[in-house]
């Protein structure tokens, strides 16, 4: 059936399909001089990220219904990366497909290319040179700015985010004039985290990496992911963020190797998103136990492809980096 | 009542918001990382013509306004309201003043022109882009003066002024840009 058709044409013209298989080409010669190993990972898992902030595509079938879904498409190949880590593949990286639902904007495709990698015997500095170095190898300034997550509030928004509550920070918010969004809940309003994401994306990263990428290192406790945390006060999650004219580009942590800590992480989410009537996944057990059986210390990142090309390039939107956007797939 | 979720609001999506009926100029999705995503919405409210901004969670869900454009033709105006006709139906509608804002004083009579409908209510009427009106009072300009930029008022028709050439005279047609109420050329006969 024919319907009011939306543009069959590529939303990327060609010689922008041309520049991202020269950056294809780059990251492949780059980590094939360095030893590192290319791996493939399933795309449809039984497991799901659990994440607050990041939502799966469920899968349905035929043989299964919308209730007891099949599998969720991956948001990162993350859990069955550390499981070969786990396994002892030595330094493995990959470009995968990835899905999150409802991410759509100006830097947001719900499908759009994360290349990870994880390097055993990092932590996240060790990391955040080779970062540097891939930029480099791929055409982008290799020097590299690196301040922390407090010095970056602390230039940007003028106070310091770990010492402040909810109520304060949302009253250091309302003097920078940033609006609030609407119907909040009790929940919201009490969360401190809930301000500083709010400050990140209106305040603080839309000033990072204006010159050169920037890098943001040590994340309150709170935003620790999937990072360790290293005690201290306040103890520190040994995450970064890459950022470039105004846009995060890369999330990379020295990685939790601690299966108990994992899954206590995992069971705080669910209940955080079962408190928010949001869809509850089962989270990873083939994660915890491959943690359990022993994950040799590492760092990992991930990285945007196609916004590291939109910016790369200059372009308005990652888009116009795809060959088919999701107003034509 | 129908929502809408901030995915799926466009340029162009109509929202009723604190009881006034807005259209979606652009919506920015902003996420940090692992964190809280929110939309930035800047909407026109479409009574006042005001533009703003407002910023929601990602997910967040607003109520659409029922709002409707259709093209419809001029038939007359008493003073108070003008009357329209939709061509398919032939079925009649009144605009009042605050609807006709910037149009009325380009209309004359059988015009084609696009009307906002809200509530099955004329909310706003656009007149065609380009139209093409008589001069029905202007200062004798400097007869072969076609290439200097100078310009005087000239009144057309439907009452409107508009700057023209000083080459341009009394009772020619011209073609005029009603966005922007800029003289556009000489209209042919």
């Amino acid at each position: 059936m024919r319907r009011e058709a939306p543009d069959w044409r590529p939303s990327a013209p060609l010689d922008v399909l041309k520049a991202r298989a020269e950056l294809y080409g780059s990251v492949r010669s780059f980590f094939a001089a360095r030893g590192v190993l290319e791996v493939e990972t399933p795309i449809l898992s039984q497991y799901a990220t659990v994440d607050r902030h990041i939502d799966s595509f469920a899968v349905s079938t035929p043989h299964t219904s919308h209730l007891t879904p099949h599998g969720f498409l991956h948001t990162s190949p993350e859990f069955a990366m550390k499981r070969l880590l786990a396994a002892g593949s030595g330094p493995i990286w990959q470009i995968a497909r990835v899905f999150r639902a409802g991410e759509q904007g100006r830097y947001h495709n719900p499908e759009f290319s994360l290349l990870e990698w994880y390097r055993p015997g990092f932590d996240h500095h060790a990391l955040m040179d080779e970062v540097a170095a891939l930029l480099a190898a791929c055409g982008i300034a290799g020097r590299c700015v690196r301040l922390s997550y407090r010095e970056a509030f602390v230039l940007h928004a003028g106070f310091d985010p770990l010492a402040l509550d909810a109520a304060d920070l949302r009253e250091r918010l309302r003097a920078l004039g940033v609006a609030e969004p609407q119907g909040l809940t009790a929940q919201e309003i009490g969360d401190a985290d809930f301000w500083l994401d709010l400050c990140m994306s209106m305040v603080v990263g839309p000033r990072l990496g204006v010159e050169a990428p920037e890098f943001v290192y040590d994340f309150p406790a709170s935003q620790a992911a999937l990072a360790r945390v290293r005690p201290g006060d306040p103890p520190l999650a040994e995450r970064f963020e890459l950022f470039w004219q105004g846009a995060e580009l890369a999330n990379g942590f020295h990685e939790l190797t601690d299966a108990d800590e994992q899954e206590r992480r995992f069971q705080a989410d669910q209940t955080w998103r079962a408190a928010r009537g949001r869809a509850v996944p089962p989270y990873d057990c083939h994660l915890l136990d491959a943690l359990q059986a022993g994950m040799p210390a590492c760092a990992g990142v991930a990285v945007g492809l196609d916004r590291l090309l939109m910016l790369k390039l200059g372009l308005a939107s990652v888009a116009e980096t795809l060959a088919f956007a999701a107003d034509r797939a | 009542m129908a929502t809408v979720s901030t995915n799926e609001m466009k340029a162009g999506t109509k929202l009723l918001i604190d009881g006034d009926p807005y259209s979606v100029i652009d919506n920015e999705y902003r996420k940090p990382g692992k964190g809280q995503a929110t939309n930035t919405l800047k909407i026109r409210n479409l009574k006042t013509g005001r533009v703003l901004e407002r910023t929601l969670k990602s997910g967040d869900t607003l109520e659409v306004a029922d709002v409707e454009d259709k093209d419809m033709q001029y038939l007359y105006s008493d003073g108070e309201f003008w009357t329209f006709m939709d061509p398919k139906t032939y079925e009649q509608v009144q605009a009042g003043k605050e609807a006709m804002a910037e149009a009325a004083q380009w209309l004359k009579g059988e015009e084609t022109v696009r009307i906002t409908f809200w509530n099955e209510v004329p909310l706003v009427v656009y007149a065609p882009n380009t139209v093409e009106l008589t001069i029905v009072e202007t200062d004798p300009g400097v007869k072969g003066d076609t290439a200097t930029g100078g310009a005087k008022p000239a009144k057309l028709e439907t009452g409107a002024v508009v700057r023209v050439p000083l080459f341009i005279q009394q009772g020619e047609r011209i073609k005029v840009d009603t966005r922007t109420g800029e003289y556009l050329a000489r209209a042919g006969k």
